[in-house]
C-alpha cells in the first residue's frame, strides 16, 4: 500500500517541519538539488489551438471556425519562430519561450490509441500502453522514479499537489498529498454539472441548487451561463507547489494536474480561459521556485490530442497527437521540436488526427536521463517495453 | 477507432433483479451477480441462520463488565469504547460484504424501530450486544418475542432508565424514598407498539411504569445482565388499557404480548415497513396487506417482510431518498474495494448527518426524504463522493456505473459520466446522481 499523506498545514508549518505520515523523514542522505515535475492536463489538451501551426498551408481550411488570428494580429498569435504561434493566453510561457526556458514538442502523443481518457490517462500515468492486455503494473512511472532516486542514496521524497494521489506517484515509493484545507472540494463545473443533473428533480432538485447557493456560489454559475471562478485556483496550488519544492528540505518530485481540456463544445472562449489558468501556475511555480528554477525541469503532458476538424459544436472530439512543453531553467528551449506530419488530410492519422512523430516517453525519458541522471537500465523499469522510445537529444541544457 | 467502454448496457441486464438489489438490499456490490428470480432471491435470504451471528462480537455480559470495571477501576481504559469500535467494526463490514442485505435491512428497520442510542454513553458496550442478542434472533420471527427480549435488554433498560425505575411502595422504594421513571413505559406504548392512536391515557403509562418495576440489570454475578429485582417492583394490581394484571415479574411479559398483538401495534409496524421499503407515504393498501398478514400470523416478521416483497408497489420506480448510512454502504459497495483501501468510516456518518447508533432521541431516524434532504446535507454527501471518487482506482467508472445501476441511469447521465474529463469527475458524476440517491 501507498504511505499517503493528506497534509493540510499551512505552507509557513510546511517549510519547517515536512513529514511524511508518521514517519518524519530523515533527510541524510545528500540531496539532489534537480527538481522534477510533472502537470498533468486531464481531459485532453487541443495542441493545435495552443500551439497553432500558421505557416502550414492548410490550417485555415482544416480547421475552419478554429483558425487563429496570425501574429501582429488583434488577439493573435505569440509568434515562436514563422511557422508555430503561441496561443495568445499564453504569454507568460512565451516569455520564458523568449528566455529560451521553453521548449515545445508537437505531433507528440502517448503510446495509447484508444482515445478513451480514461485508458490514455492509465497509460499515461502506468508508463505503458500494455497494462490493459498484459501483465498489469502496480505502479506510476513517477514512483518508480522516486524508487530510483532513492537507490541512488538520492532524496526519496515526492509530492503530489492536489486533494489526492495521481496514478502517476502511486506504488512502493512513499509520496505524500498535499493541498490547502479548502481543496477538498469539487470545482465549481463539477458542483454545477451535478446541480444541472439533480434540477428536475423532485427530492434533491431544489436543494441542491440552495446548498450551493448558501457556499456562495451565482446563479449564473449554477445556470452554466457563466463559467466558474475556480476558487482552489491552479496558480495557487503551483505556487504552492514551487514554495515546497524550493525548500531545501523539501521534496524533489511533484505532479500537478489541472481539467478542463475536453472541449468538445464551444472550445475558443473556453480553452482561453483553461490556457490562462495554466499559464498563470506556471509562472507560479517558477515564482515559487525561486533560485531552485535553474535546477528544474517541468513536463506538462495531456492524455491525446484533439480532432483536427471543427464539431458541430464549435469544438473538437477526442483525437491523437497534441502538444507537450519542457520548461524550466534546466531546458535547453526557445525551440519548438516537431517532425512535422502536416495537415493535408491524407497526411492525418485516419484522415481526422494530427498524426504522432513523437512518443512522449521518449521526451520523459530524455528528463530522467539526463537531468535526473538514471541510468538506462533504471529508465527501462520505469518505461518497460520502451525500447522504440528513442530518447532525444537537445532537450537539457550541457 | 476502439468503442469506448463507457456504459455498454447488457441488454441481458435484469432491471428487476437490480431494483431488488437496491430497494430490498444495500445496493450490488461490485459485478456481484444479479439473481435470476429476484423474489425468490429475497426470500431466500430469511431462510436459515443469520451468518452475521456467526461473526465475533462482545455479548452483553462482557460489556456489562467492562462498563463496570471502566466505572469502579478509572484507569481511563475505556474498555467499553473498545467494545463498541470492535464491534462496530465487524457491523459494517458485515454491510458491506453480506450476501443477505435484505436481512441485513430488516435488522437496520428493527434496530431503529427499538432505538438505543450512543448519545447515552453508558451504553456503548451493550448497544451492538443488543442488536445481537434482542433484534437478530427475532427478525424472521415473531414480533412478541422480539419485543419481549428488546425490552429486557440491559441496553434498553439503561437507555430508557428502567433499571433506575422502583416501585414507590416495593420495599426499595419505601426505603430510599426512589420511585417510578416511566421512560421505557412511555416509549414502548408510544413508538414500539400501540402508539397514541390507541388512545392510552397517562394513568395508562403509570400503571405499565409500575409493571415494568423491577426489570434491571445485574452487573456484580456472574453472567452480568438482564435482572428482575423483586424488591424493586411495584406489588399489587394494575389496570393497563383495561386489562388487569396480579404483579410479579410475569405480569410485565403478559403485558408486553398483550401489547404485541394489539391491532394498534400491527398497524404502527406494517405503516413503518411500508413507509421503509416502499414509500415516504405509505399507500394503505399497501399498509392494509401487510398489516392483515401480521393479524393472520400472530405477528409473524418474516411472513409481513414477504408481503412488503408481494406488495406491487415495491416494484414500481425507486422513489425512497437514501439516508446517509445507506448512501455511504451503496457507494462503498458499489465500489467494492478491498478491505484495506476502503476509507475509515469514523466520523464518516456523524459528518453526513447520521452519526453511528446515535439517533437524537429514542424515536431513531426519520424515515422520509424531508429527515434527510437538507442543502448542506445533500452538499456533504457530494463532497464525501468526490473524495472517495479520488481514491477509487479500480474500474472504469462505466463499468461501475453499468454495475450498480444500469438501466436505472437515465441516458442523460450516462452521457455525463462518458464525457466527463477524468476518472474522479466520472465516478462523482455517478455517485452524486440522483438516481444513486434512491432506493
Amino acid at each position: 500500500m501507498t504511505p499517503m499523506l493528506s497534509r493540510r498545514a499551512t505552507l509557513l508549518g510546511l517549510s519547517s517541519a515536512f513529514s511524511l505520515g508518521r514517519t518524519s523523514l530523515a533527510l541524510a542522505a545528500a540531496p539532489t538539488e534537480k527538481r522534477f515535475i510533472v502537470v498533468l492536463l486531464r481531459g485532453a489538451l487541443d495542441g493545435l489551438a495552443a500551439v497553432p501551426p500558421y505557416g502550414d498551408p492548410d490550417l485555415a481550411a482544416q480547421r475552419g471556425a478554429l483558425t487563429p488570428a496570425g501574429p501582429g494580429q488583434p488577439n493573435g498569435l505569440l509568434d515562436l519562430g514563422g511557422f508555430f504561434g503561441l496561443h495568445p493566453s499564453l504569454a507568460g510561457l512565451h516569455g520564458l519561450y523568449q528566455a529560451d526556458e521553453l521548449l515545445i514538442l508537437h505531433a507528440i502523443a502517448g503510446a495509447d490509441r484508444s482515445r478513451s481518457h480514461f485508458e490514455a490517462q492509465d497509460a499515461l500515468e502506468y508508463g505503458t500502453p500494455e497494462h490493459l492486455n498484459g501483465p498489469r503494473l502496480t505502479s506510476g512511472w513517477l514512483n518508480r522514479v522516486v524508487t530510483a532516486l532513492s537507490s541512488k542514496s538520492q532524496r526519496e521524497m515526492a509530492l503530489a499537489v492536489g486533494a489526492s494521489l495521481p496514478l502517476l506517484l502511486r506504488g512502493p515509493a512513499p509520496v505524500g498529498t498535499w493541498l490547502p484545507s479548502t481543496a477538498q472540494h469539487p470545482a465549481a463545473s463539477l458542483y454545477a454539472q451535478i446541480a444541472a443533473m439533480h434540477r428536475a428533480d423532485p427530492l434533491t432538485g431544489a436543494i441542491i441548487t440552495e446548498g450551493l447557493r448558501d457556499r456562495g456560489f451565482s446563479e449564473a454559475v449554477l445556470a452554466g451561463t457563466e463559467q466558474p471562478k475556480n476558487r482552489y485556483a491552479f496558480a495557487a496550488l503551483a505556487g504552492s507547489a514551487g514554495k515546497l519544492l524550493a525548500d531545501p528540505k523539501g521534496p524533489r518530485i511533484a505532479a500537478l494536474e489541472i481539467g478542463g481540456w475536453d472541449t468538445h463544445a464551444y472550445q475558443a472562449p473556453r480553452l482561453a480561459a483553461v490556457l490562462r489558468e495554466l499559464d498563470g501556475g506556471l509562472i507560479a511555480l517558477k515564482t515559487g521556485l525561486g533560485a531552485a528554477w535553474s535546477q528544474t525541469a517541468v513536463l506538462v503532458m495531456t492524455e491525446f490530442g484533439r480532432t483536427v476538424h471543427v464539431n458541430g459544436t464549435r469544438g473538437t472530439d477526442h483525437g491523437t497527437a497534441t502538444v507537450a512543453f519542457a520548461l524550466g531553467g534546466a531546458i535547453a528551449g526557445g525551440k519548438v521540436r516537431a517532425t512535422w506530419p502536416g495537415l493535408a488530410t491524407s497526411k492525418l492519422l485516419e484522415s481526422r488526427d494530427l498524426a504522432p512523430t513523437t512518443d512522449l516517453r521518449s521526451l520523459a525519458k530524455t528528463v530522467l536521463a539526463n537531468h535526473l541522471g538514471l541510468s538506462p537500465t533504471a529508465i527501462a523499469t520505469i518505461f518497460p517495453g520502451s525500447s522504440d522510445a528513442a530518447p532525444i537529444g537537445g532537450v537539457l541544457r550541457a | 477507432m476502439k468503442a469506448p467502454k463507457f456504459c455498454v448496457y447488457t441488454t441481458h441486464m435484469n432491471s428487476e433483479a437490480l431494483h431488488a438489489q437496491i430497494r430490498f438490499g444495500l445496493g450490488r456490490r461490485g459485478g456481484e451477480a444479479l439473481p435470476a428470480d429476484p423474489r425468490a432471491w429475497l426470500a431466500q435470504q430469511l431462510d436459515g441462520p443469520d451468518l452475521a451471528l456467526a461473526r465475533p462480537g462482545a455479548t452483553v455480559g462482557e460489556g456489562l463488565r467492562a462498563l463496570r470495571l471502566d466505572q469502579t477501576l478509572k484507569d481511563k481504559a475505556n474498555r467499553a469504547r473498545a467494545i463498541l469500535l470492535a464491534d462496530a467494526a465487524t457491523a459494517i463490514d458485515v454491510l458491506l460484504t453480506t450476501e443477505t442485505p435484505f436481512r441485513e435491512r430488516l435488522v437496520a428497520f428493527w434496530a431503529n424501530h427499538f432505538t438505543v442510542s450512543l448519545k447515552r454513553g453508558q451504553i456503548a458496550a451493550v448497544a451492538q450486544p443488543f442488536i445481537r442478542e434482542a433484534i437478530r434472533p427475532h427478525v424472521t420471527g415473531k414480533f412478541d418475542a422480539m419485543l419481549l427480549a428488546v425490552m429486557r435488554h440491559p441496553a434498553m433498560l439503561m437507555y430508557l432508565d428502567n433499571a433506575q425505575s422502583f416501585g414507590p411502595d416495593s420495599n426499595a422504594g419505601r426505603r430510599t424514598h426512589r420511585g417510578l421513571n416511566e421512560n421505557l413505559a412511555r416509549e414502548c406504548l408510544e413508538l414500539h407498539t400501540v402508539t397514541p392512536a390507541a388512545g392510552y391515557t397517562q394513568q395508562d403509562v403509570t400503571a405499565f411504569a409500575k409493571i415494568l418495576t423491577g426489570w434491571s440489570i445485574r452487573y456484580d454475578e456472574e453472567p452480568p445482565g438482564y435482572m428482575f429485582r423483586l424488591y424493586a417492583h411495584q406489588p399489587g394490581r394494575k389496570n393497563l388499557m383495561g386489562q388487569s394484571y396480579s404483579g410479579g415479574e410475569q405480569e410485565g411479559a403478559q403485558a408486553l404480548a398483550w401489547l404485541a398483538r394489539h391491532p394498534a401495534t400491527l398497524h404502527n409496524l406494517a405503516f413503518k415497513l411500508v413507509r421503509h421499503f416502499v414509500a415516504d407515504v405509505p399507500p394503505p393498501a399497501a399498509v392494509a396487506r401487510v398489516e392483515a398478514v401480521l393479524h393472520r400470523t400472530n405477528g409473524d416478521l418474516k411472513a409481513a417482510a414477504l408481503e412488503v416483497v408481494a406488495l406491487p408497489e415495491a416494484w414500481v420506480p425507486l422513489t425512497k431518498l437514501r439516508q446517509p448510512t445507506e448512501y455511504v454502504i451503496a457507494v462503498l459497495r458499489a465500489l467494492d474495494l478491498p478491505a484495506a483501501k476502503r476509507p475509515n468510516l469514523n466520523g464518516v456518518f456523524a459528518s453526513l448527518g447520521q452519526p453511528y447508533m446515535a439517533a437524537p432521541l429514542p424515536n431513531g431516524w426519520g424515515d422520509t426524504a424531508a429527515d434527510w434532504a437538507a442543502p448542506e446535507a445533500m452538499l456533504r454527501r457530494v463532497d464525501w463522493a468526490y473524495g472517495v471518487a479520488g481514491r477509487a482506482g479500480g474500474e472504469e467508472p462505466a463499468q461501475i456505473a453499468d454495475n450498480s445501476l444500469g438501466p436505472l441511469l437515465p441516458a442523460a447521465t450516462a452521457e455525463l459520466i462518458r464525457h466527463a474529463g477524468d476518472r474522479r469527475d466520472a465516478l462523482t458524476l455517478l455517485l452524486t446522481a440522483p438516481e444513486f440517491q434512491r432506493r
